[in-house]
């Protein structure tokens, strides 16, 4: 295969665009008042574009079309809470939130149980969540470059893409400003939903390419149609197109109804089939929404843009806006993956990068066999929507993290004497440094789906921030001893629980990786004779959110003399409307004394 | 005299005032939320006990598809829209009865 001009050109414009745009924001926002405080004045409109946009990453891109195509029905849960996270977010902590004033969730930590030692318990969690969010996001960059340069391995694209963003923000570009986001969403939008709607129009629209999947295993397969649908020369394109399925693709009837190949993986491992492996998939099933929901309100990069607008009203206005431009977005990966099933099922077959993750920038190319240039137009349209989702959500994440580490790790608790050269220095070190370790996991994980990945960060999310935020925000009891215990056995226990399930994962591979992680292949024999222990750990959302609510509650009645002196105040502040005015109150009282 | 005045329900700094207003908070929220629960954890078990109607098909789509790949959006939207109206509206009560306490006290 050749490097496709059309495709090698919508990139490149994307990634020169993308980057000048990044150094263009820079420039105009010099410090980080600059971008919370000045921002307050951006409309409603501008700012709920900038926060879909952050939110859309290499996941809602491309992942979900992936993991729709291979896994089918059950995989539609993702984009679905994905979206009805944020109702979450705006129902129990965004309000309270914006009314503290605390940027980010460390801030808020500290703040509310006035203790900085809690602000380093925190942070690590924005390491942790951000580690494994990024792995996704370099998979993307991965796929997408081997795409765009047949023969180009994996790895190469996740090193070049990782390198060229780890230096623009060690550099000083990609801050994120309002009208960046903003762009990028609209971006997103427009190559996700274009392509689809020629293809649609082409090849039949959505219910039509999945009425062709017969989830009744009785009926004559469609796959047969074909021949004689050719012969007969039906103009009926969705059945003509449907081409056959490869052996490794799930079957219609699993792949089209609930309870299928992701959710009963476990299950089949242990030779539990049919009715017997329904109460592990519900399990599963329930689990998967829980992360995904309780996860959201918890991702680092989700809460700081609540504080980009005027008011309280504008921003629940914000929120509603966000809420129906994500809900428009997450309509049209998963018409990919089922066009995508009919139209290339070839994907079934290829692994890593060449597997169904890619379906979203190789799907659209399938115009050229009747109208030449324009499925190279398409697809390279889809590339770039793709290089606009991981870059921008890489870079969000290297600033967060890099942040992180270079303020709270380095300037207060290691150095806390050091000067703003100092920590200007540092800040470069570290974004260098949590860009190389990001490329190393990232070339790892080829073997995994990105959609999968995204789901293991909110899983840990969710067992982490989201019920400190949460006890936190409508607890008057809580303590930060609670705080702290809950937070950290609920956020490592998830951490530790998707890692094995990777390193089990990985072993399976055929590949390189397989070799690599070798050493871990006992693990699926005690999957296979434990499938309920191996759903728990693949997604440990329901149990290690109740574990954490649980703990929080225990140690802080254990500890109910420490509840902080001043807690009403702080209640007040978080509840209280805004034009009451408290919030200045409080400030001015703190701040009084020094 | 001091104590009997902090505890009027409308003076902000009171205990009683920050409960009625997280209770007022809380239990609006909660109404959204148990709106939605119903809906996101009623679709399986919809799936796990009835698949056949689930497997229903609506222009080519099967109903559970249907439902969670599209139906689910305009859903949360509306619960979105009364939530924020709702809170919008218990925002401007809550200043309101405070603006009126003061008044009040102003004119004794």
């Amino acid at each position: 295969m050749q490097i496709d001009f059309w495709i090698l050109a919508f990139s490149a414009v994307t990634v020169v665009v993308t980057i000048w745009m990044g150094f263009w924001a820079a420039k105009k926002a010099r410090t980080a008042s600059d971008f919370f405080v000045a921002g307050r004045s951006v409309s409603v409109g501008w700012n709920a574009s900038a926060i879909s946009g952050e939110y859309l990453s290499a996941a809602s891109f491309m992942g979900i079309a992936g993991m729709v195509m291979s896994s089918g029905y059950d995989a539609l849960w993702y984009p679905v809470c994905y979206a009805c996270g944020y109702l979450f977010l705006l129902l129990f902590i965004a309000g309270p939130l914006r009314r503290f004033g605390a940027y980010t969730i460390p801030d808020f930590a500290e703040g509310r149980f006035d203790s900085p030692l809690f602000r380093k318990i925190a942070v690590v969690f924005v390491l942790f969540i951000g580690f494994f969010y990024t792995m996704p996001q370099m998979k993307g960059a991965g796929t997408t470059l081997a795409y765009i340069f047949p023969g180009l391995p994996y790895w190469a694209g996740v090193v070049l893409v990782g390198a060229v963003i780890t230096l623009n923000v060690a550099l000083g570009g990609m801050k994120g400003i309002t009208l960046v986001q903003a762009f990028q969403y609209w971006m997103k939008m427009f190559a996700i939903s274009v392509p689809i709607f020629v293809l649609m129009a082409v090849y039949g629209h959505y219910g039509k390419q999945l009425e062709v999947n017969q989830s009744s295993p009785t009926v004559v397969p469609a796959v047969r149609a074909l021949p004689e649908v050719m012969a007969q020369g039906d103009t009926n394109s969705a059945v003509e197109l449907r081409k056959s399925l490869p052996e490794k693709a799930p079957a219609d009837s699993t792949w089209l109804s609930p309870f299928g190949p992701l959710t009963t993986k476990a299950a089949k491992a242990a030779g539990i089939t049919g009715d017997a492996a329904k109460p592990y998939s519900l399990l599963y099933t329930y689990s998967l929404i829980i992360a995904l929901i309780c996860g959201t309100a918890g991702l680092p990069h989700i809460l700081v843009r609540f504080y980009t607008n005027p008011d309280g009203v504008a921003a629940k206005r914000t929120t509603m806006w966000v809420m129906i431009l994500i809900g428009i977005f997450y309509v049209f990966p998963p018409v990919f993956g089922v066009l995508g099933r009919n139209l290339l099922p070839e994907l079934y077959t290829g692994v890593g990068a060449k597997g169904t993750d890619k379906i979203v920038l190789e799907l659209p190319r399938l115009l050229n066999e009747q109208y030449a240039p324009l499925g190279s137009i398409l697809s390279g349209i889809t590339c770039a929507g793709a290089f606009a989702a991981f870059m921008s959500t890489f870079s969000g994440l290297l600033v967060s993290m890099t942040g992180a580490l270079a303020h709270d790790v380095y300037g207060r608790m290691w150095k806390p004497k050091s000067t703003p050269e100092q920590r200007m220095r540092m800040f470069k070190v570290a974004s260098v440094l949590i860009g190389v370790v990001s490329i190393l996991l990232g070339s790892l994980v080829e073997p995994l789906e990105i959609n999968f990945m995204v789901g293991q960060a909110f899983a840990i999310a969710a067992a982490s921030y989201f019920p400190l935020l949460f006890m936190s925000v409508w607890w008057r009891g809580m303590t930060m001893k609670g705080a702290a215990v809950g937070m950290l056995t609920g956020g490592l226990c998830a951490l530790v629980a998707v890692t094995l399930t990777n390193l089990s994962n990985l072993a399976l591979d055929k590949g390189p990786m397989g070799r690599l992680f070798a050493g871990f292949a006992p693990l699926n024999d005690f999957w296979a004779q434990h499938p309920l222990l191996r759903i728990l750990c693949e997604q440990p959302a329901i149990w290690t959110v109740s574990l954490a609510i649980l703990l929080m509650l225990g140690v802080s009645r254990l500890t109910r003399r420490e509840v902080p002196g001043d807690v009403r105040k702080k209640m007040l502040v978080l509840h209280a409307p805004e034009t009451l005015g408290l919030k200045q109150e409080y400030i001015q009282e703190h701040s009084a004394p020094h | 005299m001091q104590t009997r005045v902090r505890e009027k329900a409308a003076d902000v700094h009171s205990a009683a005032f920050l409960r009625s207003l997280m209770r007022k908070q809380l239990k609006l929220s909660i109404t959204c939320a148990l709106a939605f629960l119903l809906v996101v954890l009623g679709l399986p078990l919809a799936n796990y006990f009835a698949p056949e109607l689930m497997a229903t098909r609506i222009l080519g789509f099967t109903l559970s598809w249907f439902l969670l790949g599209i139906g689910f959006f305009p859903a949360v939207w509306i619960i979105s829209f009364y939530f924020i109206r709702r809170s919008i509206a218990l925002e401007e009560e809550e200043v309101a009865e405070v603006s009126r306490e003061k008044a009040k006290e102003v004119k004794q």
